[in-house]
């Protein structure tokens, strides 16, 4: 099925926000206006883009400490959620959880985990509760090739299937779990085989294609959302930056990463557009001019914004006051 | 008042809360077809069905995860672990998962959930099933810990966890599982965070809970006879702890005694210590006492546990240590 002009546009207009957040972040953690861990994105876009912008705005999807991207497409405002990195109160979660614990409600986005493979559980959990509760919403449950050495993603898959629930299970393979390579890791690495052991369907495709992406989680979304149950979807692809802002990637080699960026999504997908006569190069312009603004809005409101008040430590940690 | 029970008390619980609710729905291992290792959930799938009343397989990080998600989107689950001892399998998820979301997301989101596992050692289980670690979640924010001693108070505390809109370990002990305890006919709720006084005394304060507040009440037995009379404090919750009714007690008594199944070191008892003499170093007679499990593996060996464990007689000791 054709991906329609608008929604070629949309991807595009998200992965150039996802890449120019993400320098954003970098200049920013340089900067000192960030602390802790930071892992970005950059190079991976059209997994997040052509996965989520299959699901309906009330399916779910559940992330790992490499979530900036997934709650941007998801909806999350670029202010939201650069104040969060930025430790504000007016951050996505006032800012008490950081660049690896985004969680948007309203978005049906519930959150960026820090344990490899920990969300894993959690969201077949989610889908249980949606078929429990005859609702026909899926969720889309993130994790890299590390995660799958995990014992929750064995786990997770087998009960799963047990139960037939609605999950699509996406593998962002980038090859490397910090700096280990997925062969040196991983006894079997074709992951999304790693399925078949639980009768789960399992499909790769190319990571560094948005628009294939897409097609393929239309599909998927379809198949679960019917009630086929769980799938396993591998997307290769590959991170340009190190595993986090503190590590420079060295075990990579510089042939490995140019071959890759030589593969980037989004020249990809603006070329083809280009081609089909979607868009002009005034509009692609355009598109970069509109992430630039947004991005230096969302750091000059992050900056701006309050630190949580002293008050708020004790806050939100149970719903019911107690006595003691 | 009729007695029951105190694995009937489960029962009574789980039906009524699920009768009352059709959020509620229990899972864990052999939970359904069998009615649970120690017959808590006996009858239960008869009545509610294989749906709400969920076998799972062996694997405790998944059901705690599975559960975490379930009572994210609207529904309220009781996982059992069968024992805590498998629990600590799933330490991550409750820990890093269940125990952290609500803080870490800014309050966005509650877990309605409860975990419910047995305890304890005395029968001669060995090292791996005979922990008492409930000192590992009270150091933990973010979940309660709750610790009946009768089938009185584990219906009415067990009701009123799982309406409780915070996650909550409830820890019950195997030792107890067929201990008879009056419970009304009616139905009531009992609150955390409020302790139980299970005798009244001036002479000493014990503080106990779970089975060891039945050690404490024949140790007082004892006691009685030699003209000492000891006040029994039952916490029943240790989150939300009522250090309160502890240190009135202790005004009035000028001494303590703290007891517990768990290991010495770094024990609960060492934080109750620490806080009665923070409040009353002043008022106390003499300082407070540990009685608790020595910092051993449990041995097998009949003699060797009974050596490893606390019991009446060792209160004693502890109690004439401090009155005579």
């Amino acid at each position: 099925m054709a991906i329609t002009a608008a929604d070629q546009i949309t991807m595009y207009r998200n992965m150039v926000l996802v890449r120019r957040f993400e320098e954003g972040v970098a200049e920013a953690y340089a900067d000192g206006f960030i602390g802790g861990f930071t892992h970005l994105y950059i190079g991976q876009e059209a997994v997040a883009t052509g996965s989520i912008t299959a699901l309906n705005h009330d399916d779910y999807a559940i992330g790992t400490y490499r979530v900036h991207a997934h709650a941007l497409v998801r909806g999350s405002s670029a202010r939201s959620l650069m104040a969060e990195l930025y430790g504000r109160s007016t951050g996505v979660c006032k800012g008490k959880g950081g660049s690896m614990h985004f969680f948007d409600a309203q978005r049906y986005f519930l959150g960026g985990y820090g344990i490899v493979g920990g969300n894993l559980p959690i969201g077949v959990g989610v889908a249980l509760s949606m078929q429990m509760q005859n609702r026909d919403a899926v969720v889309m449950n993130f994790f890299g090739d590390g995660a799958s050495n995990q014992g929750v993603f064995h786990e997770a898959l087998n009960m799963a299937k047990l139960w037939n629930l609605p999950v699509i299970f996406v593998c962002e393979n980038n090859f490397y779990g910090i700096g280990t390579d997925v062969r040196t890791s991983s006894a079997f690495n074709e992951i999304h085989k790693k399925a078949q052991g639980y009768g789960i369907p399992g499909h790769v495709v190319n990571g560094m294609d948005v628009l294939a992406v897409r097609e393929m989680c239309e599909e998927l979304v379809r198949y679960a959302r019917q009630g086929g149950g769980p799938v396993l979807l591998e997307a290769r692809c590959y991170r340009y930056q190190g595993h986090s802002m503190t590590d420079a990637g060295k075990y990579r080699s510089v042939a490995e990463a140019e071959l890759w960026r030589k593969r980037d999504p989004i020249p990809r997908l603006a070329k083809s557009m280009l081609e089909a006569g979607i868009v002009d190069a005034a509009r692609l312009e355009a598109i970069q001019t509109e992430a630039n603004e947004i991005v230096t809005d969302a750091m000059q409101f992050a900056e701006a914004s309050p630190r949580p008040a002293p008050e708020a430590l004790y806050e939100d940690l149970y719903v019911e006051d107690a006595r003691a | 008042m009729p007695e029951i029970r105190y694995y009937e008390a489960v029962q009574q619980a789980l039906a009524e809360e699920m009768a009352r609710d059709p959020r509620v729905f229990v899972l864990g291992e052999d939970v359904g077809l069998v009615g649970g290792t120690f017959r808590a959930t006996e009858g239960l799938m008869a009545e509610f069905g294989a749906r709400r009343v969920r076998d799972t397989p062996i694997a405790e990080a998944g059901i705690i995860g599975v559960s975490m998600g379930a009572a994210m989107t609207g529904l309220r689950p009781v996982a059992e672990l069968m024992t805590l001892n498998f629990g600590i399998v799933a330490m991550d998820q409750i820990i890093n998962h269940v125990s952290k979301a609500r803080y870490m997301f800014g309050g966005q989101v509650n877990l309605p959930m409860v975990i419910r596992a047995a305890a304890g050692g005395g029968t001669q289980k060995g090292a791996q099933h005979s922990h008492s670690i409930e000192s590992w979640f009270v150091n933990a924010p973010g979940i309660r810990v709750v610790l009946p001693s009768t089938p009185y108070d584990l219906k009415g505390l067990l009701k009123t966890a799982i309406r409780s809109e915070d996650p909550v370990l409830f820890i019950e002990h195997e030792m107890l599982y067929n201990m008879k305890g009056e419970v009304p006919d009616e139905e009531y709720l009992l609150p955390f965070g409020v302790a139980d006084i299970k005798r009244r005394g001036r002479d000493v304060t014990i503080v106990a809970w779970s089975r060891m507040v039945h050690e404490a009440l024949r140790a007082a037995e004892q006691l009685s006879a030699e003209g000492i009379e000891a006040e029994i404090v039952d916490p029943r919750t240790l989150d939300p702890l009522d250090i309160d009714t502890i240190l009135r007690s202790v005004m009035r008594t000028r001494r303590a005694v703290v007891v517990e199944e768990g290991w010495r070191n770094v024990g609960v008892g060492a934080e109750l210590s620490s806080r009665i003499h923070e409040a009353l170093f002043y008022e106390l007679e003499a300082p407070v006492q540990r009685v608790a499990a020595a910092d051993v593996p449990t041995p097998y060996a009949s003699n060797l546990e009974k050596l490893a464990l606390p019991d009446a007689q060792r209160i004693v000791d502890a109690v004439l240590k401090i009155t005579l």
